[in-house]
């Protein structure tokens, strides 16, 4: 009988602790289908030609978001031409010459710290560097420079991390042959790993295609067309983040047609990388 | 025959030449490579420092007027030009703490759902569900929170506070005053669902590296599912669980635009966390091109830096934690 009670109770203790496992789940997910709907809801009424054709004009007037979807273009092209070099061969140092090295500890460390520091923190640095001193004001070259600080450490991350997953027999293939690192490298690695690198440069795109903190200070932003990269420019998140707090009702529903673009690229983006890596992350 | 002799001599030198040549080019394409490659690995660590040099260089002149009392003086007051950074720095806090106590027991529990009860053909589905979550972008999440969910806690679940929790003396000062939707709880609120999806995703990949030998044996034992989460799981994973839990709480201490949107952007301190506040994040986010005058900028940089000291802190813990996690497991 005592057996039987504690037996019970265990069991109940159980049922009601994987319940509430569940429905966290559950809630969790609901956030999810919350936001998204909300999202198309208020987005798509906005949605027209004009959104795509018309620069950015004043209340009222039927403006549209295309300076800044050029300069988002311009400026995430531009930060990832620029972080994902730099960020690949960092990772490749990391998991092919210094390997086991110091170094490369120490790498991966700050790596990982930079992957997650505050944004807006990397604006105010590139503020000080580019804005304060370098070009001297704001500049569609300062936000750009700031989006690939985000892209680096993304980059250096994933390189690392599909290299390693290269088998060590292709290696010693190339070894074998008299290949040097450096052809091994360009001919074997970065080709078994192909797929898990454009996951990486795909994922480092998702995530600076919705920054919005650091181009606030270094792109600033821009109602007039210009693709001057010495220029402030505009771009997508920061026309957002101007519109909503705006009073007027067609900027507000502007800023929710330019939110739903930019969730749509960016879970498009991070589908697609997610896809590839299903398909062949690491050739075997 | 002594044509062919001349020949095959001259063939070997040639061929001597070929080799000497690749070698050279395989001897200068690998160094070039290495330092290339190491000099990119350098430029991470000067990235670091330089982020660290720059926000000093701009803190400087805020740090030398008011010194220590920058910290500890809750005046913001640009028209005066004094500047006090007491209520961004606890409103960061505050709305951390508030996130953190809502998303931990929540992205837990979905960690365990995945990695325990769920059936495997449902894993993959929800666990990239979980991911998008965190792939949208921080101002989704503000225009939403801005104009859909402050409006709906203003008319249901801040009324509901202050005639419930409020009315109660003592903690009621928590949830006392009238309900204005944008404040402290609903950036907390906020940052919650932001950090959920990082602190389920790095649950569930440390809930994995538990050895199936250790479950199987507590199962074997008679354990009940519950038991063994308890009893080996969270036992076995626990520095990896509060590593997870600290790169969560660095993402909601840095966080922007989310919280910008609905923190409210006042610069006092209330005791009641249904009130406006502001975070570090919000004031440099809102005033920074507003910002007149070097010591007003310069104030906004100083601000940027003790937020970077605090999430450098927070996230170097979190990495040296799930490093340790990471060497038990033998990887």
């Amino acid at each position: 009988m005592a057996v039987s009670t504690l037996y019970k109770g265990r069991h109940r203790r159980n049922n009601v602790a994987l319940s509430l496992c569940i429905a966290a789940t559950v809630f969790g997910l609901i956030w999810l289908v919350i936001i998204l709907a909300e999202l198309v809801w208020k987005g798509v009424g906005g949605l027209s030609l004009s959104v795509f054709t018309h620069l950015t004009k004043g209340p009222g007037d039927n403006g549209g978001l295309l300076n800044p979807i050029v300069g988002s273009l311009i400026m995430t092209t531009l930060g990832t031409v620029i972080g994902t070099p730099i960020g690949l061969l960092a990772g490749t140092y990391m998991a092919e010459y210094g390997q086991f090295s110091k170094l490369t500890i120490v790498v991966r460390f700050i790596n990982d710290i930079l992957l997650s520091a505050p944004s807006i923190v990397i604006g105010l640095f590139i503020y000080v560097v580019l804005v304060a001193h370098g070009v001297g004001h704001y500049s569609g070259i300062a936000g750009a420079v700031s989006l690939a600080v985000i892209v680096i450490p993304v980059v250096v991350r994933t390189t690392e991390d599909m290299l390693t997953l290269v088998p060590v027999t292709l290696r010693e293939a190339a070894s074998a042959l008299g290949m040097p690192r450096s052809l091994y490298l360009w001919n074997v690695a970065y080709r078994a790993a192909s797929a898990g690198l454009v996951t990486g440069v795909l994922l480092a795109v998702a995530r600076i295609s919705g920054e919005t903190a650091p181009l606030l200070f270094t792109a600033l932003g821009n109602t007039l067309w210009s693709t001057d990269l010495l220029q402030p420019m505009a771009s997508l998140p920061q026309v957002i983040f101007n519109y909503a707090g705006s009073a007027y009702t067609d900027f507000q529903q502007l800023a929710w047609t330019g939110a739903l673009i930019i969730t749509f690229v960016v879970l498009m983006l991070s589908i697609s990388a997610r896809m590839i890596v299903a398909i062949g992350g690491v050739k075997k | 025959m002594a044509e062919v002799a001349v020949n095959s001599a001259a063939g070997t030198y040639a061929r001597q030449q070929d080799r000497s040549r690749a070698l050279r080019w395989f001897n200068l394409t690998d160094t070039t490579f290495r330092l290339a490659s190491l000099s990119a690995a350098v430029f991470v660590l000067l990235l670091l420092g330089g982020i660290i040099i720059s926000l000093i260089i701009g803190a400087m002149p805020a740090f030398q007027k008011f010194g220590l009392n920058f910290l500890t003086v809750q005046r913001w007051d640009p028209n005066a030009d004094i500047y006090g950074a007491l209520a961004p720095i606890y409103g960061t806090i505050v709305t951390s703490v508030i996130a953190m106590v809502i998303a931990v027991p929540i992205g837990l529990g979905i960690a365990i759902f995945l990695t325990e009860i769920c059936p495997p053909w449902l894993r993959r589905p929800i666990g990239i569900a979980i991911e998008l979550l965190a792939g949208i972008p921080s101002i989704i999440y503000g225009i939403w929170g801005f104009f859909v969910f402050a409006p709906v806690l203003q008319q249901t679940v801040q009324p509901f506070l202050i005639n419930t929790l409020g009315q109660i003396p003592g903690i009621g000062n928590l949830f006392a005053g009238p309900p204005y939707g944008i404040g402290i709880l609903t950036a907390g609120l906020i940052l919650a669902i932001m950090v959920l999806p990082f602190i389920t995703s790095i649950s569930r990949d440390v809930f994995e590296s538990v050895p199936p030998v250790l479950k199987e044996a507590g199962y074997g034992l008679g354990c009940t599912t519950w038991e063994v989460v308890t009893k080996i799981v969270l036992p076995f994973t626990r520095i990896g669980v509060v590593g997870g839990v600290m790169l969560g709480l660095g993402r909601a201490l840095g966080e922007t635009m989310a919280v910008t949107f609905v923190v409210g952007n006042a610069h006092r301190i209330s005791a009641s966390i249904l009130a406006p506040g502001t975070t570090i994040s919000a004031t440099i986010a809102n005033e920074f091109q507003e910002a007149v005058g070097d010591l007003y900028t310069s104030s906004l940089i100083a601000l940027g830096l003790i937020l970077f000291f605090i999430t450098f802190l927070v996230l170097a813990a979190a990495r040296y934690m799930l490093m340790r996690l990471d060497q038990k497991a033998g990887k």
